[in-house]
């Protein structure tokens, strides 16, 4: 019989451990030997002495934290396999940015899947997710309540074509998470047919940069600086949530404040950030893509990293899956 | 489609904190719309629709046929909305492949449906929409689409929209009944004017400029008549064979909250003049007519508790005879005379103040500290009654603002093109025991480059955040100005302030010597 996955993958201080393999899986603070499944600082985190991940996530972390990317780095493609003290380990496609992986670990013949963070949506600027059917499926539940079903995204952002078209003297301002949402921001506007140059806040240059290395068609892409003011009038720009409604956005004119969020669906949180037009953008699984993967991976047991587990677990007990909550520390402060 | 293009024309009026912002969005709206639903969603915003038989508990019934009661609870403790909850779960029916209905579809069949067949209809249109159409819908039949546009605001649109002035549409608005396809008509070049003859409905008013010194030196005396400025509210009180009403200064029927005034208002006449709570003849302070103006239905104890009459100043038409044309000397002789022949009940006339100079009368302004009186009004004797706010014809001449030094203790980012800047400030006076009350909030008053040191200033000696507002250190003084100081329940303080705003930064002051509680206390009136 097939050892469990809960007496070889422990949950430590650090983080998610495989125990025979040594490696931790988005380890909150600095390990020996850390599997990364995505890009996101809540994620990979700097100062790891070795650090395995797929090459698009690796390069993003030297991107964001340079030195402190991990000593040794190992870049493992999707669908290849490595051998980690008798632990297989393969990567899938995560779905929810570039570079984002699912983590695939075989031990004696069990067979347990970290997803880290995931959608099922198409996303133009990273492969889609592929379910890989498991003992243990570990999902994120960032939007596990059944008001959360996100809609068409193209639909959403059309909506903000067609604010441009109602209000052409006044600039339209995006916030947008730096690594993800806003390349994939970008590509959507460019596949409605949006062809002017999108205009970028600087912190958000250096990783459009390294997705456009990547392959990933973006467009013309300019600085949105002060000196640009003239030109902004009537454009589209894009900038970090922290920075769009504070003091950098004065440098537009008559700025429609736009936020590309799942968390855009609640009125109330559009309404307390002062957003004129909020999308509701998701870069993570909705509720009826919560539910349709736990069918996918065909699990009988699904562990929660963090999110609302008890809405999840509750209508996951309605299929027969049993539904457990890691309560894992540190993860979803980067969300949305 | 109408539901659903309704649906974004509510989300995005939400949203939009400008007023410039909801105009474009209102007259797109009756640029693409067809009739009749342009018209029907213009009777939702301006808040007159309302259906009798869609209560939020026929939505609560139909959801918990459809989703898990766990999961429910959930969701509603989450969103705290229900209205928005029900939209946001309804499960979408994949067989449902009916377009979405029209706006004029849904009121025309639940103005035709029984009772019991409601919930069905209604769940077969929600089968058939988004969240954000379901929402709609919900918020339609419900009333209360709460989305910070007013009538006023849709007849603003309406008249930018057309090219006719507002106040030509404000005249026949009530004339016209919804989905107002005569006055689309007319507003096209389609139709005639609707003629509003024998119908209740509402005058625009004629409003008053503010008097500055440097205006009083070009006015002669004998041209001028005065009166006092009561602190009430503007009504225009209309009634004849087609029915009685009583209108708020924009045109909002006030008459359900007020029985007692449409009851006395048995004549044929449109008459202008202050709503006000009195007592034994004498004014009671604003906050007591407050207390009315927030209860759409008064209870007899509110009757007997907060009286109100009104105190006329005008008479616009008698017996259908339109007298606006008349100057304000005619008007008011009769006014007169058809007050002593009429004698309606609760209501009498604002006396008219005699005075040979302005001298004399400034100083009757200066020694009027009545808490019911704002200051004075100067009306040209040969003016005829005037839509708007015209120059050189009324003015009003306020009695002197008071003022107080105050702490700023928390600061709020504003909305639009302040949402960058924290522009809302609440301050507060030293009490007895050394511990610092709010007494207001103020978003006013400063200049341009004053907002951008308080913002600069808030950053800077922030102590704590909560959500969109910023605690900060107590350690910058603002002169607050204000008309009047009233007493208030709802504050700490027990006290409340008219109007303030923020006069002058008072960068030279020491927190610690700015004014106590006390001082603010004591210039409520009659305390």
């Amino acid at each position: 019989m097939p050892p469990h996955p809960q007496t070889w993958l422990r949950v430590t201080p650090a983080g998610l451990f495989c125990e025979p393999g040594g490696f931790y899986i988005d380890p909150g603070r600095a390990v020996d030997r850390a599997i990364i499944t995505h890009g996101h600082s809540d994620h990979a985190r700097p100062g790891h002495t070795a650090v395995l991940a797929t090459a698009e996530t690796l390069a993003v972390m030297r991107a964001r934290m340079g030195a402190g990317s991990g000593e040794t780095q190992q870049a493992l493609g999707y669908g290849e396999t490595l051998d980690l003290k008798g632990v297989s380990v393969t990567l899938r496609p995560a779905g929810h940015v570039l570079g984002s992986a699912q983590v695939v670990m075989e031990w004696r013949g069990a067979r347990a899947v970290v997803s880290g963070d995931y959608k099922r949506r198409h996303d133009p600027t990273c492969p889609p997710f592929e379910p890989v059917s498991c003992d243990v499926f570990v999902t994120e539940a960032t939007f596990a309540l059944p008001v959360f079903t996100h809609p068409p995204a193209l639909e959403e952002a059309r909506k903000l074509l067609d604010s441009v078209a109602l209000f052409p003297e006044r600039t339209h301002v995006i916030g947008a998470y730096s690594l993800g949402k806003a390349q994939r921001m970008i590509a959507i506007l460019r596949a409605l047919g949006w062809e002017a140059p999108i205009w970028l806040h600087g912190g958000l240059i250096p990783l459009c940069a390294l997705y456009q290395e990547f392959g990933v068609e973006l467009g013309e892409l300019l600085p949105a600086t002060v000196a640009n003011k003239a030109s902004l009038v009537g454009a589209i720009v894009i900038g970090p949530p922290s920075a769009v409604a504070d003091k950098w956005a004065r440098r537009l004119n008559e700025p429609v404040l736009c936020m590309a969020s799942g968390w855009m669906r609640l009125r109330q949180r559009a309404k307390q950030g002062g957003v004129e037009l909020p999308m509701v953008i998701s870069d993570h699984a909705d509720w009826p893509e919560l539910l349709a993967t736990a069918d996918d991976v065909q699990a009988p047991e699904i562990w929660i990293t963090h999110g609302r587990e008890d809405a999840l677990i509750h209508a996951l007990g309605l299929r027969g899956i049993k539904g457990r909550a890691l309560h894992l520390v540190g993860l979803g402060e980067d969300e949305e | 489609m109408s539901i659903p293009a309704f649906a974004t024309l509510l989300e995005r009026l939400l949203f939009s904190p400008g007023r410039h912002a909801k105009l474009a969005l209102l007259r797109q709206w009756f640029e693409t719309q067809a009739d009749p639903d342009r018209g029907v969603g213009l009777a939702a915003i301006a808040g007159e629709l309302s259906f009798r038989t869609a209560k939020p508990g026929l939505f609560r019934a139909l959801i918990a046929e459809r989703t898990d009661p766990v999961l429910f609870a959930m969701s509603y403790d989450y969103v705290g909305d229900l209205a928005e909850t029900i939209a946001l779960l309804w499960p979408r029916d994949a067989r449902a492949n009916a377009p979405p209905p029209g706006l004029a579809e849904v009121v025309e069949t639940l103005e035709l449906a029984a009772r019991g067949e409601v919930p069905a209809i209604i769940a077969g249109w929600l089968d058939t929409l988004d969240a954000g159409g379901r929402l709609a819908l919900i918020k339609l039949v419900t009333g209360g689409l709460r989305v910070g546009a007013s009538a006023r605001l849709a007849k603003t649109a309406l008249a930018e929209w057309s090219g006719h002035p507002v106040n030509d549409i404000e005249e026949v608005w009530h004339a016209v009944p919804t989905p107002y396809l005569p006055l689309f008509a007319w507003l096209e070049g389609r139709g005639p004017k609707p003629d509003p003859e024998g119908q209740p409905v509402f005058r625009p008013l004629m409003l008053a400029h503010p008097l500055e010194e440097a205006d009083i030196a070009n006015l002669t005396p004998a041209d001028w008549a005065a009166e006092w400025k009561w602190d009430g509210i503007r009504v225009q009180l209309t009634a004849g064979p087609g029915g009685r009403r009583l209108w708020s200064r924009g045109g909002e029927n006030i008459s359900a909250s007020f029985p007692e005034i449409v009851h006395a208002m048995d004549f044929h006449a449109v008459a202008d003049g202050e709503l006000l709570v009195l007592r034994d003849g004498v004014v009671a302070p604003f906050s007591d007519l407050q207390q009315r103006l927030n209860r759409k239905s008064p209870t007899a104890k509110m009757l007997a508790e907060y009286p109100a009459a009104v105190r006329l100043y005008d008479l616009l038409f008698e017996a259908g005879e339109d007298l606006r044309p008349l100057p304000f000397d005619t008007r008011r002789a009769r006014l007169e005379a058809w007050h002593a022949s009429a004698a309606p009940a609760l209501m009498d006339l604002s006396e008219l103040i005699a005075f040979d100079s302005f001298e004399t009368l400034e100083s009757l302004r200066a020694g009027a500290r009545a808490a019911s009186m704002e200051g004075l009004m100067l009306k040209r004797r040969d003016s005829a009654y005037e839509a708007g706010r015209m120059r050189g014809k009324w003015w009003k001449w306020k009695r002197g603002t008071q003022n107080v030094d105050a702490v700023l203790m928390y600061a709020q980012r504003g909305h639009g093109k302040r949402s960058s800047f924290y522009s809302d400030y609440t301050f507060g006076l030293w009490r007895d025991d050394g511990e610092l009350v709010p007494v207001g909030k103020a978003y006013s008053g400063f200049t341009d480059a004053e907002l951008l040191f308080l913002d600069k200033w808030v950053r800077e000696h922030t102590t704590k955040r909560f959500g969109p507002v910023r605690e900060v250190e107590r350690g910058l003084v603002l002169e607050v100005e204000f008309d009047a100081a009233q007493r208030s329940s709802r504050h700490k303080s027990g006290v409340a302030m008219r109007f303030p705003r923020i006069a002058r930064i008072r960068r030279d002051k020491p927190a610690e010597e700015a004014d106590r509680l006390e001082t603010l206390l004591a210039m409520i009136p009659g305390r």
